[in-house]
């Protein structure tokens, strides 16, 4: 099922003359996880923030063609209607702080409670978010006395907490450290088999090329490629659009190494090591 | 040659949890990562060193000076923080009044702050920015001004918290070669990073922090070496590393190319 479509989406922000998004067109099935990639400034949190309702409702500006969120034309729709499938975690965790709440707890839960569920489910979904994003120690602290990663990791969990259909996350894992992005990442993908539809920015492309099933690659404001992490990671043109391919992938084209199940270069760890192990 | 001393500095927020234990360090000129876990305390000991927050126990010295003894504003023109998130360092509503404001808090000169406000933007591509509003920016650009505003104030210490958030690889590479450039000055260099590949490639010394301690110091390939310690501090190897494992090699690899040289030969 789409859950996602995109149609001839073209937007420009208020008072600019470019395009920020130039006719972008794809469709994204339930429960994939798809990695959005490129350079800074070529509108990676411009397409996230189409998809929540921001772009257009909040942000303003020029706008054509269509965005549907689970069946919901996003023009059409308020925020507060989109909100209810599409949950967000901005690229800067001071912005999904609320400022209304004393705890990490409540900070967490405050989501929950304006969803309306009842106090019991709200109690287990804190603290089996809390406990994945490794916050319990913390939890009765003050949302602004902590430390960067620990702020990005109350933001991404206000927002796992609401298990919301579609997941739309800008660069999550930028302040966390090496074990906690990776856990972020299986947190997702362990959401995605649930058949939560997600959509992640990152530079990381390592990750990008773990945990996601395709890769969307925007330069100035278009779409270059949708494809599978191996495919994108191919191009020889990777480059123009400021961008390197995972070490792995680097390494080998180097080496020559090709993975002949798929003709292209690895584009994982584990898909290296799977080639050294064949061919010993 | 600069330094930054630190004696049995301890420091906790509350009185009551302890988020720095036992501090002894001797930084010098070496370019110098700060590695560590989400609230190993990093950020807070070069706020410590900023002269931004004071040891509750134990002392530190920047080139001499005892941070206890003097103010913050004080110690500005020795010692530049650029701090880890941008909203905390950010105040003016035009790029280059923001750039401008520490150099002629110092006492630099009108001209001379605007001449060094313009080069430090153009040492990070941010000159084209320099009459919008910063809070109009992105997080990227945001911390891209944030350096500028650094650079333009010439510290001879220089402490980057987190430098490469939201950067993609052309600005990583760019700051990889201010970081190199501004030690090869003379400058004393820290930076705090969760990057691994980054830390391989640029800083000669690695500092490993973990629940408010150091646990490890030295040259960066031996600090690689010491796997165990690198993971309790839920760190990681670098991609190469992890990548020369898997073909047997067991020495600390720190570069793409250093890599390809030794799996060139096997
Ligand atoms: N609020 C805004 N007002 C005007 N222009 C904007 C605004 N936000 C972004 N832009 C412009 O739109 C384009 C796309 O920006 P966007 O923030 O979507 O890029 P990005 O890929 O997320 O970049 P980064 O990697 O730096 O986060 C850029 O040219 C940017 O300058
Ligand atoms: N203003 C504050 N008041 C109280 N506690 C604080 C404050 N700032 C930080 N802390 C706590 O001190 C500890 C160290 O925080 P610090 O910001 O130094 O960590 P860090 O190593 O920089 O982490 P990160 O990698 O997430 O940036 C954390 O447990 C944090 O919650
Ligand atoms: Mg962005
Ligand atoms: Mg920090």
């Amino acid at each position: 099922m789409k859950k996602i479509i995109v149609d001839s989406l073209k937007y420009k922000y208020p008072g600019t003359d470019n395009l920020a998004l130039n006719d972008i067109s794809f469709e994204v099935e339930e429960g994939e996880i798809i990695g959005i990639v490129g350079k800074n400034g070529s509108g990676k949190t411009s397409l996230s923030l189409s998809l929540t309702g921001l772009i257009p409702h909040f942000f303003g500006g020029g706008y054509g063609g269509k965005v549907l969120v689970d069946g919901l034309e996003v023009r059409n729709s308020t925020v507060t209607e989109i909100s209810e499938r599409v949950g967000y975690v901005f690229d800067n965790p001071f912005s999904q702080m609320t400022a209304a709440k004393y705890t990490v707890y409540e900070e967490v839960a405050f989501g929950l409670e304006n969803m309306g569920l009842p106090r019991e489910e709200i109690k287990k979904r804190v603290d089996w978010s809390l406990q994945l994003l490794d916050l319990e120690s913390i939890k009765e602290k003050y949302p602004f006395d902590l430390s960067g990663g620990q702020m990005q990791r109350v933001a991404i969990a206000g927002v796992i907490a609401m298990k919301p259909q579609i997941l739309v996350l800008d660069e999550p894992t930028s302040q966390l450290d090496p074990e906690g992005s990776e856990e972020v990442f299986q947190v997702i993908q362990s959401l995605a088999q649930e058949g939560i539809t997600i959509l992640i920015v990152e530079h990381k492309l390592e990750k990008i090329a773990k945990f996601c099933d395709k890769i969307l690659l925007l330069h100035e404001g278009q779409l270059i490629d949708f494809n599978h992490p191996q495919e994108v990671f191919s191009r020889d043109d990777l480059k123009d659009y400021g961008i390197m391919p995972p070490v792995f992938t680097r390494v080998c084209r180097a080496l020559d190494i090709k993975n002949p199940l798929t003709g292209h270069y690895p584009v994982t760890l584990e898909e290296v090591t799977q080639l050294v192990k064949n061919h010993e | 040659m600069n330094e930054i001393k630190t004696e049995n500095v301890s420091f906790s927020y509350d009185q009551k949890t302890i988020v720095l234990k036992d501090i002894n360090l001797t930084l010098a000129n070496k370019p110098t990562a700060i590695i560590g876990q989400n609230g190993a305390g990093k950020s807070t000991l070069v706020k410590l060193f900023k002269g931004l927050l004071k040891p509750t126990e134990g002392d530190i010295w920047i080139n001499g000076k005892n941070t206890k003894e003097f103010t913050a504003a004080q110690l500005a023109s020795h010692i530049g923080l650029v701090f880890q998130n941008p909203g905390d360092q950010i105040f003016k509503h035009k790029v280059i009044d923001e750039v401008m404001f520490g150099p002629l808090n110092i006492g630099q000169s009108r001209e001379k702050a605007y001449q060094n406000s313009i080069e430090a933007l153009k040492k990070v591509h941010m000159e084209k920015y320099k009459d919008e509003n910063p809070y109009d920016l992105n997080l990227s650009q945001q911390k891209l001004v944030t350096i500028a505003s650094i650079l333009a104030m010439d510290p001879p210490i220089i402490i980057f918290d987190e430098p490469t958030i939201g950067q993609d690889d052309f600005g990583k590479e760019l700051l990889k070669n201010l970081i190199r450039d501004l030690a090869a000055e003379g400058k004393l260099v820290l930076t705090i990073i969760h990057d691994m590949d980054f830390v391989a490639e640029t800083f000669e010394r690695t500092i490993v922090m973990n629940q408010g301690e150091v646990i490890l110091d030295g040259p960066t390939r031996e600090v690689f070496a010491k796997e165990d310690i690198i993971k309790l501090a839920k760190l990681d190897l670098p991609h190469v590393m992890q990548m020369a494992k898997v073909f047997g090699i067991e020495e600390t690899v720190l570069t793409v190319d250093e890599l390809i040289t030794r799996l060139q030969r096997i």
